[in-house]
């Protein structure tokens, strides 16, 4: 079994993996790379797509001084490249009842006090392969701005590579995650239309419809599913079906 | 890799089309969608489940004669990875109230429910916590309640429409009917869902939906989900305890014939170990890594069947699985991100699918099934061959990304799609100014093991939930119901296994019987072949390094 791309004809370059020399083609993102090696990933590789943090990678070009990051699954290989991948990180993370606390940035602070140790020097910035504002979600933490720690690190992948640059040892990421928790659940409004469904539900609203429909025949389903009406692509929020029997 | 100077001509088509049907889509004029009856031939012409050879009766176990994929009956019809004799089972290595197999997103939702119903609960999984297809699922959640407009009647319609009408309706009811709560649920433990100033969500369609029912975090639901159950089951280690990196390989059962905990194997150390448990929860997910037809897969790294091999070989039956989902939209340029998913909501949000003339030929919001088909008709010499070439030589259509910032406005698409718009800005393609080129990819396994309302299956003790069991999406997911399954049926399993344990107690002595049984069977079957399953993960490793890799014995952990 194959990935279709590793079948490419391609030209070879090196690249270091933890020191040791391997020629892999050029086109190749570090993961698939290191297969064409022979690794059988075990650590450092999930979704393949980017989004799970499995894979943060730490390298360093030829030449120059200056650590890169990346995630192996999305960063093609550079030549002469050298690199690691950082498949875990053993961050701090404090344990908390969300259903007991209100989303304020005290609370943030007080699971997270070393927050205030945050020297400001972007290290974690620049460390983060998502290219999110680390440093500015740190310092809306310790201003206690709950809501803008959750928009800014809203797409954090928890992979951990800015607690490893931390020279504060922060564990930025547990504390986004807590922020986004506590905003969405505390600070933004929460949906009234889905406790009323909850409601509905609960007493019994749809029972006879649904098992109406779960008696039907499929001949019979098939002209219902047929003559559904379409809410329209552009519709706004308040449009409303002309059959209400159902709704 | 930027588009190249060839693929840059041929997006002037795109652009060149794009200012009548934005109109067009503006005034509410939809290029039409297919009759149902339309559907069909399409479908049986044009859909990978259709083409011949590709699927071979399963020659053993509870569902011998069921004719699915060649890849999957490969894994059924193999041999355990593991001497049964040799496994110690009376000295166990962990014991636990409820053992869950798997920890991505129906894994996680079944220890939170569990533990919260006083259960004890040992996750094992392959990999890390939360690697998972629930991690990937990008574009949304449905559940019907926008009160006024939807309701639970047409989540059900939708769903059997898409599922061909075959759906087991019992597991439609359930899941239409837990879909408001389970959205309620996460929300109170503070998922960040898109919504407006007031707290209403923001909904929009799928593919077969009737009404807007799709619930979304900007692109990254899944991830927004599974981060945040995750987080939720780390604030409760003293009743869940997570073992990663520790794949089950085998049920075991007690000599009443109940599930009694699962032998799993330290893809570290190489050992096997036996966990006692009173209740197993299978939650493995899906089966995209087996690559079907040599499809490339949105799917996990760990997506490979194994739940569905051991949970077989324990007499557990499946169904469903004569058919696969191949998700319409998949990256086919740049080449390093082949194969990753596109999420559905670009469509719904009102993009375009083009071919090599910038033309439409699909209505983009059919079933997955259906505008999979449209798209390999397209692109295929036998179909209309209008594809859109690759430098690699391979062929996709447009989906037309950019046309969202003209109908909402200017920055919808960094702001809604903030992962795909990263994931291409690091290749030098802005997607909301050039349009994706796409190609069907394998995305999802639309059956599974057999279970009844409750998550039970026929093995009393032995529990699935989610990608791996079958029949609540027929033979054809819609988008948005896979998270919703994995939610609802995760809780809804939790809650029973931690209820079964308080009425049954303890299992009884394990044994590996049918473990014995099955390697028997399928050596009476005359399967000539060495196979071992489950798989665990697929190799992509070089064959040239394999063919030097000639340890004659492997010793300890060394190859």
């Amino acid at each position: 079994m194959t990935e279709p791309s590793e079948t490419t004809v391609d030209s070879l370059v090196p690249i270091f993996f933890m020191g040791k020399r391997y020629d892999v083609p050029a086109s190749l993102t570090i993961q698939k790379a290191l297969e064409y090696a022979g690794y059988q990933h075990i650590r450092g590789c999930g979704c393949r797509g980017g989004v799970c943090g499995a894979c943060g990678t730490v390298f360093r070009i030829p030449g120059s001084y200056k650590l890169q990051v990346g995630l192996a699954c999305q960063t093609v290989v550079q030549p002469g490249m050298h690199l690691m991948i950082l498949p875990f990180y053993p961050g701090n993370r404090s344990v908390f009842d969300i259903e007991e606390m209100k989303g304020t940035g005290g609370e943030l602070a007080a699971l997270y006090p070393e927050i205030f140790k945050c020297i400001g020097c972007n290290a974690c910035s620049q460390g983060c392969p998502m290219d999110i504002d680390v440093m500015h979600y740190m310092a809306q933490a310790i201003r206690g701005d709950v809501a803008g720690v959750a928009e800014t690190s809203f797409d954090c992948i928890m992979c951990g590579l800015c607690a490893s640059r931390c020279p504060a040892e922060e564990v930025q990421f547990n504390v986004a995650i807590l922020a986004r928790r506590l905003n969405a659940r505390h600070n933004i409004i929460r949906a009234k239309h889905l406790e009323e469904r909850v409601k509905e539900v609960d007493g019994g609203k749809f029972e006879e419809p649904l098992r109406d429909l779960m008696s039907k025949s499929t001949e019979e389903l098939k002209e219902l599913y047929k003559a559904r009406e379409a809410e329209p692509q552009m519709a706004e929020e308040d449009w409303k079906p002309v059959d209400a029997r159902y709704v | 890799m930027p588009y190249p100077e060839s693929l840059k001509k041929l997006i002037e088509k795109v652009v060149a089309t794009r200012p009548a049907r934005v109109e067009r889509k503006k005034n509410g004029q939809e290029f039409p969608p297919l009759k149902l009856e339309e559907r069909e031939p399409v479908l049986r012409n044009f859909h990978p489940d259709f083409i011949e050879g590709t699927r071979r009766s399963i020659k053993v176990g509870p569902s011998k004669g069921y004719a699915i994929s060649n890849e999957i009956v490969d894994l059924l019809e193999a041999k355990s990875r593991v001497n049964p004799y040799l496994i110690n089972l009376l000295d166990p290595d962990f014991e636990t109230d409820v053992l869950i197999i798997g920890a991505g997103g129906a894994g996680t939702a079944a220890a939170l429910l569990a533990a919260q119903n006083g259960a004890k609960v040992t996750i094992a999984t392959k990999l890390r916590h939360g690697d998972a297809n629930t991690m990937m699922a990008e574009g949304g959640i449905q559940a019907a309640d926008k009160v006024g407009k939807d309701s639970p009647y047409y989540h059900y319609l939708d769903i059997l429409g898409g599922g061909h009408f075959v759906n087991d309706p019992e597991l439609v009811y359930t899941m239409v009917k837990n879909a408001p709560d389970a959205l309620r649920w996460l929300e109170g433990m503070g998922t960040s869902f898109s919504k407006y100033e007031d707290g209403k969500m923001k909904t929009m369609h799928g593919g077969g939906t009737c009404r807007k029912r799709m619930h979304y975090a900007a692109d990254i639901t899944g991830a927004e989900i599974m981060k945040t159950i995750r987080d939720e089951s780390r604030n409760h280690e003293d009743m869940i305890n997570v073992i990663e990196f520790s794949p089950a390989v085998e049920i075991a059962l007690d000599d009443q014939g109940r599930c009694a905990g699962a032998v799993l194997y330290n893809l570290e150390t190489a050992e096997y170990h036996f966990v006692k448990a009173k209740a197993v929860i299978i939650a493995t997910g899906g089966s995209g890594r087996l690559h079907i037809q040599n499809f490339m897969t949105t799917n996990h790294y760990g997506a490979t069947a194994d739940g569905i091999v051991m949970a077989y070989r324990a007499g557990v039956p499946v169904s469903f699985l004569h058919t696969v989902q191949y998700h319409p939209t998949g990256v086919v340029f740049p080449e390093q991100a082949e194969g990753i998913l596109i999420t559905e909501k670009f469509r719904g949000a009102g993009a375009n699918v083009l071919n090599i003339n910038g033309e439409q030929f699909v209505y983009e919001r059919e079933p997955r099934d259906v505008e999979a088909a449209c798209i390999i008709r397209e692109c295929s010499p036998e179909g209309r061959g209008n594809g859109v070439p690759t430098p690699t030589g391979k062929f996709g259509v447009w989906l037309d990304s950019p046309m969202i910032d003209m109908l909402k406005g200017e920055g919808t698409v960094r702001k809604e799609f903030p992962g795909k718009h990263i994931l291409f800005r690091r290749f030098g393609i802005d997607i909301s100014t050039e349009p994706m080129l796409i190609h069907p990819t394998l995305h999802y396994q639309n059956g599974g093991l057999d279970i009844n309302n409750k998550c039970e299956t026929n093995v009393p003790g032995l529990y699935a939930a989610g990608e791996v069991a079958g029949g609540i999406h027929g033979e054809n997911r819609l988008m948005g119901n896979s998270l919703l399954d994995v939610i609802v049926f995760g809780r809804i399993a939790g809650i029973q296994a931690a209820e079964y344990i308080r009425e049954h107690g303890d299992s009884g002595t394990a044994n590996l019987n049918h473990v014995k049984q099955y390697n028997e069977e399928v050596e009476a079957a005359e399967i000539d072949v060495d196979r071992i399953a489950p798989m665990i993960l697929p190799d992509y490793s070089n064959p040239e390094v394999r063919k030097k890799q000639l340890t004659k014995d492997y010793f300890g952990t060394l190859l």
